[in-house]
């Protein structure tokens, strides 16, 4: 496979996975505004953040915290590099570059998230639409990944779509987690109050979780429970221990192609280790926000890596 | 004037081959087939069948306009122009290899060497380089137009990369799931194994550098995602099973273009490339090109690699080129043409200069280099001031000029707003050239969809349509 292409595929799967998850953040927005009427703006500046904007929209709309004025930057905003809209194009741009690695059925169920959102993001999204317009991009992204799996060959470009679905996954959970523990809730005081206990569970609705969690860790939303369950749960699809696990496996797939394990593999192995040698609590105490932070810089160099060894650009 | 119609002949009669499809016509009403056309855009627009469209400054991404009425053609007016075609390609070929050999035809007084020698389109560095099996065009579409009953005429001949092939694919695709009902009772000829065709005929023609183990590697080198036709290099790489490259992805090693892959580097065998011979390679053509692989045109002379269609034959597509066809045909098949040219005016002789001038509103006037319907004149269509101002450019270079007889186009029934109406076609059968001639029954049918317009071109408005042959 030419070295672009592993490039392109890798990409368009993220760029799938990173409009999923501004959706999911959105959602997660909407409802913490939701129950709390008072100081709607705490929670939209720390969604922005999440998702990366938080500067570029301070520099166009000032501190005006509106979920209005988030959401539409968060879908559409041409100021918005990182907007949902964006995410949606660049993959459909890689889904074109890479058109002869993907079957029919998986670009055309990209094309037609292009087209289905490019037609009504054309104009703002009224907040009465807009839980449908969530569900419906979370549909849309399942259904490509649905196609991948029913549709192509278990080759390098499989592997390639995977380890992009899950590099990425793993960089928004982190993300997440971060704002929520580190922006959301700078006060200690507040730690295991009312507002900390809503804010959690909103977050995990987003997820789709919400229900999985009672089951697991009944109604102890604690730090550490969730910080096990989001960073430590290998049954958890979206932890950061369940991506990387899946992401090593794909790397493995490659690595029986291009004979033996390579500098990727060495740093992902280290990314697991560093993730299993210590319980939720002790990551706490030494100080999450430095924990996930460093996580997602050890993810981005990961990135790098993959794409020097398989060539990506010349 | 009274124009002859695929479907109705000239007015009162259903002509055989749509006597079937009309029954099945009467039974439909207009909605049915407006409903169907709606469908039929919404999957291409989904399958992503779009044609960027170059305009004032932006870079509109459009559908090329469908129609869902076929143009229907007999078994006997397909071998006709199947033969006619044939002959037609392989003379060009012989052409090709006489100019950059032993120039026969100019000392045989048939072309003038001058009008090939001074050519921009003449290739110098081919001189004298044997292609691998001694094919110059792999791939060649034959634009034809009709006028009358059996009365076919080949407008241009295109050698250098003729595009088109996957709409011809994709209208197919689009009509059998549109009308499924209309091919169990229609016997038409199937299209859908053209890309299968082109790999093999590109396969059978690996360069002397490929040793016979395994199967040459194919490879299709697109300028990029930006290019108006990037939808047909892609579709045709994707049904190939080959690898779509750009410039980036290539380079020269050892003697061999090689392509950059997640193992490494691999050799290409026969490349088919969608850039033109200006942009082929930056030493040896355009030295700005950053589409091209530098050193490509000393790996294909040393013979490291099969370049489809091969540089240089842009020269048998001139249209300076084109008016001595029928002299071509017969100096090299030692036959007459099957296909007639369309009667043509070469600017550069002072006789016919001064007829095209005098006779402007009667006729078309093109660019002998131009191609896609650029810069052309159709005389009829064209205001006063329009021609008075062609005249001038005329005049100032008139050798870059040719002059045609507007011809009366065939038309065939296109579904408008406000029913069937008559548009002017014309047709263009894809050749595959290896130790033979193969050609997909059928073509690329291309529709004016103004009423009365004569211009074909997707690049301005035209339209496509499905095109069937028939099997008896």
């Amino acid at each position: 496979m030419l070295g672009k292409t592993a490039n392109g595929l890798t990409w368009m799967a993220r760029y799938i996975e990173r409009a999923e998850n501004v959706a999911r953040l959105i959602e997660a927005g909407s409802r913490m505004s939701l129950t709390r009427q008072d100081s709607e703006g705490t929670e939209w500046s720390a969604i922005l953040t999440a998702s990366g904007a938080g500067w570029a929209f301070e520099e166009h709309h000032g501190t005006d915290f509106t979920a209005a004025k988030a959401v539409d930057f968060l879908m559409r905003d041409p100021n918005n590099p990182g907007c949902l809209l964006a995410a949606v194009e660049a993959a459909r741009t890689n889904g074109r570059l890479v058109r002869t690695a993907l079957t029919r059925e998986v670009w055309e169920a990209v094309n037609d998230m292009y087209l289905d959102l490019a037609s009504v993001l054309a104009k703002p999204v009224a907040r009465r639409d807009l839980p449908d317009m969530l569900q419906n991009i979370r549909r849309h992204s399942a259904l490509i990944r649905g196609m991948v799996s029913g549709t192509m060959l278990r080759n390098e470009a499989y592997d390639f779509l995977w380890l992009g679905t899950f590099l990425e996954r793993a960089d928004q959970t982190a993300r997440m987690l971060d704002v929520k523990y580190y922006v959301l809730l700078p006060n200690e005081d507040a730690v295991g109050s009312e507002l900390d206990l809503a804010q959690w569970q909103q977050m995990l609705r987003s997820f789709g979780v919400n229900r999985a969690f009672l089951g697991v860790h009944g109604t102890e939303y604690t730090a550490a429970n969730m910080a096990d369950f989001l960073i430590l749960d290998r049954r958890m699809p979206r932890s950061l221990a369940y991506c990387t696990s899946n992401a090593a496996r794909h790397l493995e797939h490659l690595s029986q192609t291009h004979g033996g394990d390579s500098e990727a593999h060495r740093k992902l192995a280290k990314i697991r280790e560093d993730l299993s040698a210590r319980p939720a609590d002790t990551i706490i105490r030494e100080g999450l926000h430095e924990f996930l932070d460093g996580f997602v810089v050890k993810i981005s160099e990961l990135s790098d890596t993959i794409a020097k060894i398989y060539r990506f650009t010349a | 004037m009274a124009h002859f119609d695929e479907m109705t002949g000239f007015g009162d009669i259903t002509r055989q081959p749509y006597q079937s499809y009309e029954t099945w016509l009467k039974e439909v009403d207009t909605d049915h087939l407006a409903k169907k056309a709606n469908r039929a855009e919404s999957l291409f627009r989904r399958t992503g069948i779009t044609f960027a469209v170059y305009g004032s400054d932006e870079v509109d991404e459009r559908l090329i306009p469908f129609d869902v009425v076929p143009r229907i053609m007999s078994a006997k007016e397909w071998a006709y122009l199947e033969k006619g075609v044939t002959q037609r390609v392989e003379a060009l070929n012989a052409f090709l290899h006489d100019v950059y050999h032993g120039q026969e035809i100019f000392k045989a007084g048939i072309v003038p060497e001058e009008l090939v020698l001074n050519n921009e389109a003449y290739c110098p560095p081919m001189i004298g380089v044997e292609p691998p099996a001694g094919v110059y065009t792999h791939i060649v579409g034959t634009d034809i137009v009709c006028t009358g009953e059996g009365d076919y005429f080949v407008l241009e001949d295109n050698a250098r990369t003729p595009s088109g092939v996957s709409y011809m694919l994709e209208n197919r695709e689009t009509m059998m799931q549109m009308f499924p009902e209309l091919f169990a009772q229609m016997k038409v000829r199937e299209v859908a194994h053209y890309p299968e065709e082109l790999r093999r005929s590109l396969a059978s023609v690996p360069p002397p550098v490929f040793d016979g183990n395994g199967r040459p590697t194919v490879a299709v080198l697109t300028p990029g995602i930006h290019n108006s036709a990037y939808f047909e290099h892609s579709f045709l790489a994707d049904q190939m099973g080959a690898e779509l490259v750009d410039a980036s992805d290539l380079r020269v090693k050892n003697g061999r273009v090689v392509m950059r892959t997640t193992t490494g580097e691999e050799p290409i065998d026969v490349l088919y490339r969608r850039i033109d011979d200006d942009f082929l390679d930056p030493l040896t053509f355009n030295p700005d090109s950053l589409l091209g692989v530098p050193g490509i045109m000393d790996v294909y002379r040393a013979g490291g690699i099969t370049i489809a269609n091969a540089p240089g034959t842009g020269i048998a597509d001139d249209k300076a080129i084109y008016s001595y066809m029928p002299e071509i045909v017969r100096f090299y098949t030692g036959n007459d043409a099957i296909l007639p040219n369309v009667p043509t005016h070469r600017c550069r002789e002072k006789d016919a200069l001064a007829y095209t001038l005098d006779n402007l509103a009667d006729l078309v006037v093109k660019e002998v280099h131009g191609s896609g319907g650029y810069g052309m004149l159709v005389g009829t269509a064209a205001s006063g001031k329009e021609r008075d101002d062609f005249a001038a450019k005329l005049l100032a270079k008139p050798e870059n000029y040719i002059a045609q007889p507007t011809l009366s186009l065939s038309t065939c029934p296109i579904l408008t707003k406000a029913g069937l109406a008559p548009r002017h076609v014309d047709l263009r059968p894809f050749s595959l050239v290896s130790d033979k001639v193969k050609i997909v029954p059928g073509g690329l049918t291309r529709v004016a969809l103004t009423e009365g317009s004569l211009v074909v071109n997707s690049s301005q408005g035209g339209g496509t349509k499905d095109t069937w042959v028939l099997e008896a």
